[in-house]
């Protein structure tokens, strides 16, 4: 854990990212215009769960940090997952 | 020989980058869990009131938050950018795209009061008899929009005053080409900050 | 090279401890404004044993209520206040901080042979935070309307409708719960980062391992219960729909939130205190803790079941049926890393040689009140018997076995254990024992009858109750009594000890972990040299040596 992280991400990587990201949200704002039923939420989540990996892992870092960080990272949207889905546990099957 | 190394290392204790940025993002969870709990009840809600959902958030305009996403965006690409200029050395690189950065936080910000000062001309704010007048369904999403939209534009103003003692630091040197850690934490709070929008933006506005 | 047996750290005298170190400012300034964690961990101390009494103060008032049927000293409505302050006194000012801030701060860095924490202002400002969070929780009793009604649950809808100040004990308890995620942040960043050069992992003492799973919980749990309460503050402030029913809120699922942190900060409040028993164990009874490995990830185990069970609060509201038993069973997985250990505790002591010194005896005690506070949650934990026993006094007499007799006498363990290190003075432990004495004598008699009167079906948090249920009652507040002399004879004989205590050796009850092996008290840098570990962490060999060499 002591070997300083050197790496340093180009311009190049960032802007791609971005165009990438931007590509995305245009996808999201298309899909939502058609009727998926039940569907379009998940798609929306989808989407927007790629688009959050894709900040961690190149802006934040991730990708190129020590592997404790994505540890941690996995451990802390674990909880998050855990609560929504133990809550649902409820709602889901009440009558 | 190698006990004066060590030592000497835990001398400089306050120099420990990766604590540190160890430090940032165990905050950064408390800040994901503490919007987590409001997507926990946004789920719920919209469990039990899928319908009054998709018909209150017809009140958004997709315009505006699409506008809002992409300015957010591009603040993340700034920002990053801002500090691989400042580990390259180029420090009035770094400078501008903070600046940017800020600007794009204050754009956000204006545009978020024009949208939310519309809604309060329609009527539509806390406790008002329009609001109240509607289904419990729709008055629960509009409790949720103004309380979520509400408490990540705080993040962002925060985040913004944070940038701004960063743009001072870089400019009297404090922080650096060999230290940027503080810019580095910065950084991931305002990514963080975009994150949470990232999942704001489908959820209220993009649900009908 | 600093081996654990041959402590090369200790002060001769020559070197200033950290109560006597060159001072930056003056008086008190030097230590409200002090990044010394040490310094930090006494202010703590002494702040959370001053809010302690506030909250004995209460409960003592209530007991006396309860004495007989009917009016005795105060109206039906101070009570309801009164009890709400005891329990949120207790438990954000008084069982959350308590180990972790006061012993943890103190002790964490020396166990791991650090000279301070990792982010040393921030953990002064976590000081800050909490005194501002405890005075904004305490200032409704100076406003007009008088403070929350609603217990420490805040239950809605009566907590957005009740006409007393419900806003600052939930804005205080926001700020204390980011005092308390500063601390853990503090402590999992020490843990990974200063560790001194030879402490591995398994090498770390358990009270550091039961920090580092508390930290994790404190963490990712607190900040559920921060937004719930901030989301009742705003509703009340601007009316925003948000769990309130007439707005088409949900009730249930405020309780759901709130529990998914309340009932985590339950392990936040009792891991550590396992942690300190499981210092104090190997140390009195001379012998190397049985099974450290299942110790240490019983704890982490603990932290992980602990953060999924909070729905067992609510068996009764009208959950799916599916969730019922999902949480009932997940309940009792939390039984098993307990179970693990209080076994490897029990197993330290065999054959061990056990010395009953004051911090000896609160830790077989916490044994003890832990083991029937724990199975009496296993009842509770089956939805049948759940039923039954819900919100009567069984449950208030369960939750003080675990948090007083608990974490209450992990603490007074801790305190006996650690004073002479952390004041350079010794007590007279012959007034400790007594104390002790008074303390589980007192306990006992104090919530054993609570069980048996809930179980006949006396309702928790009632003002009055059926002549029946006198005789509990009555014996209920007598033990009060003698518990309250107890702490008495406690604090006044440790305060005592700070004006004309003995100096205090720098091991004086032979610990092998590293706090032991400096002088007492610490000085300001903790290590002249920082140590490098060799051992492990309970290593009583050179005591069982001594032994075959006598017989």
């Amino acid at each position: 854990m002591e070997h300083k992280n050197n790496h340093i991400v180009g311009y190049g990587t960032y802007i791609f990212v971005w165009l990438t990201l931007v590509t995305l949200t245009a996808l999201t704002v298309t899909v939502a215009s058609f009727d998926l039923g039940g569907f379009s939420i998940v798609v929306a989540l989808i989407i927007a769960s790629v688009k959050a990996l894709l900040v961690m892992l190149i802006f934040m870092h991730l990708k190129f940090d020590d592997k404790i960080f994505r540890i941690f990272v996995a451990v802390a949207f674990l909880t998050l997952m855990i609560f929504i889905v133990l809550t649902f546990s409820d709602y889901s099957f009440i009558r | 020989m190698n006990q004066i190394a060590e030592t000497l290392a835990s001398e400089h204790i306050h120099r420990d980058e990766v604590g540190a940025k160890i430090g940032m993002w165990l905050f950064l969870f408390t800040e994901l869990i503490l919007f987590g709990g409001m997507f926990l009840a946004y789920a719920v809600y919209r469990f039990s009131y899928r319908d009054y959902f998709a018909l209150a958030s017809k009140e958004l305009d997709v315009f505006i938050g699409l506008i809002n996403t992409l300015i957010l965006l591009t603040s993340s690409l700034t920002m990053a950018m801002s500090i691989t200029a400042l580990r390259r050395g180029n420090k009035k690189l770094s400078l501008i795209f903070l600046s940017s950065t800020i600007i794009f936080a204050l754009l956000f910000l204006v545009n978020k009061y024009f949208e939310w000062s519309a809604k309060f001309n329609h009527g539509l704010f806390p406790g008002s008899n329009d609001l109240l007048s509607l289904p419990r369904g729709e008055i629960i999403y509009f409790g949720l929009y103004y309380v979520m939209t509400g408490l990540h534009a705080v993040h962002v103003i925060i985040g913004m005053i944070i940038l701004l003692f960063m743009l001072f630091y870089i400019k009297s040197n404090k922080v650096n080409q060999d230290y940027y850690i503080m810019l580095e934490n910065s950084g991931l709070y305002w990514h963080l900050v975009d994150i949470i929008w990232i999942f704001l933006f489908p959820l209220f506005y993009l649900i009908h | 090279m600093t081996t654990l047996n041959v402590p090369i750290n200790e002060g001769n005298g020559n070197h200033l401890d950290y109560l006597h170190s060159p001072k930056k400012y003056k008086g008190i300034l030097n230590w409200i404004l002090s990044t010394d964690h040490k310094k930090i961990g006494i202010l703590y101390l002494i702040s959370m044993l001053t809010f302690f009494s506030v909250g004995v103060f209460f409960g003592f008032l209530m007991r006396l209520e309860l004495i007989s049927p009917g009016k005795t000293i105060m109206e039906p409505q101070t009570y309801n206040q009164i009890f709400t302050l005891h329990g949120v006194i207790m438990i954000f000012l008084f069982i959350i901080p308590g180990l972790p801030a006061v012993f943890g701060n103190f002790f964490l860095p020396i166990m791991i042979g650090a000279k301070d924490v990792a982010f040393p202002r921030l953990n002064l400002f976590s000081w800050w935070l909490f005194i501002t969070g405890g005075l904004v929780a305490l200032i409704s009793l100076f406003l007009p309307g008088g403070p929350a009604d609603t217990g420490w649950t805040f239950y809605i809808p009566y907590s957005v409708r009740t006409s007393t100040n419900v806003i600052p004990a939930l804005i205080g308890a926001f700020i204390l719960g980011f005092s308390s995620i500063l601390t853990g942040l503090n402590f999992i960043t020490t843990i990974h980062r200063l560790r001194a050069p030879g402490m591995s992992w398994f090498k770390m003492p358990l009270f550091v391992w039961s920090l580092y799973a508390t930290g994790w919980v404190q963490i990712l749990a607190t900040p559920i219960v921060g937004i719930t309460l901030l989301l009742v503050a705003i509703e009340r402030w601007f009316g925003v729909g948000i769990f309130d029913p007439s707005l088409g809120g949900d009730p249930i699922l405020y309780q759901h939130l709130f529990w998914i942190y309340s009932h985590p900060a339950v392990y936040i409040m009792i891991l550590p205190a396992m942690g300190v028993i499981s210092e104090i164990i190997p140390v009195y009874a001379r012998r190397t803790i049985f099974g450290y490995k299942f110790i240490a990830f019983s704890s982490l185990a603990i932290a992980l079941f602990g953060s999924l069970v909070w729905a067992h609060h609510m068996f009764t509201v009208g959950m799916s049926d599916t969730a019922m038993w999902i949480f009932s069973l997940l309940t009792f997985l939390v039984a098993i890393p307990s179970a693990i250990k209080v076994f490897n505790w029990v197993s330290t002591l065999y054959k061990g040689s056990i010395l009953l010194e004051p911090a000896m005896l609160f830790a077989l005690s916490f044994i003890f009140n832990f083991t029937i506070g724990g199975f009496t949650g296993l009842m509770q934990g089956a939805l049948a018997l759940n039923i039954h026993i819900h919100d009567t006094s069984f449950i208030v007499a369960h939750f003080h076995y675990v948090m007083f007799g608990g974490t209450g006498f992990g603490i007074f363990a801790a305190l006996h254990h650690w004073f002479p290190k952390m004041f350079g003075k010794m007590y007279n432990k012959k007034v400790a024992k007594l104390s002790w004495l008074f303390l589980f004598i007192g306990f006992q008699l104090l919530y054993f009858p609570l069980f048996i009167a809930g179980y006949l079906g006396m309702p928790r948090r009632y003002y009055d109750y059926l002549p029946e249920f006198h005789i509990w009652h009555f014996i209920s507040t007598i033990g009060s009594w003698i518990l309250i002399t107890g702490l008495i004879i406690m604090f006044t004989n440790l305060i005592i000890a700070l004006r004309k205590g003995a100096k205090a050796p720098a091991n004086p009850w032979g610990g092998v972990t590293l706090e032991w092996s400096i002088q007492s008290p610490p000085t300001h840098e903790n290590f002249e040299v920082i140590p490098v570990i060799e051992n492990e962490p309970y290593d009583y060999s050179h005591f069982e040596e001594k032994e075959e060499i006598k017989n």
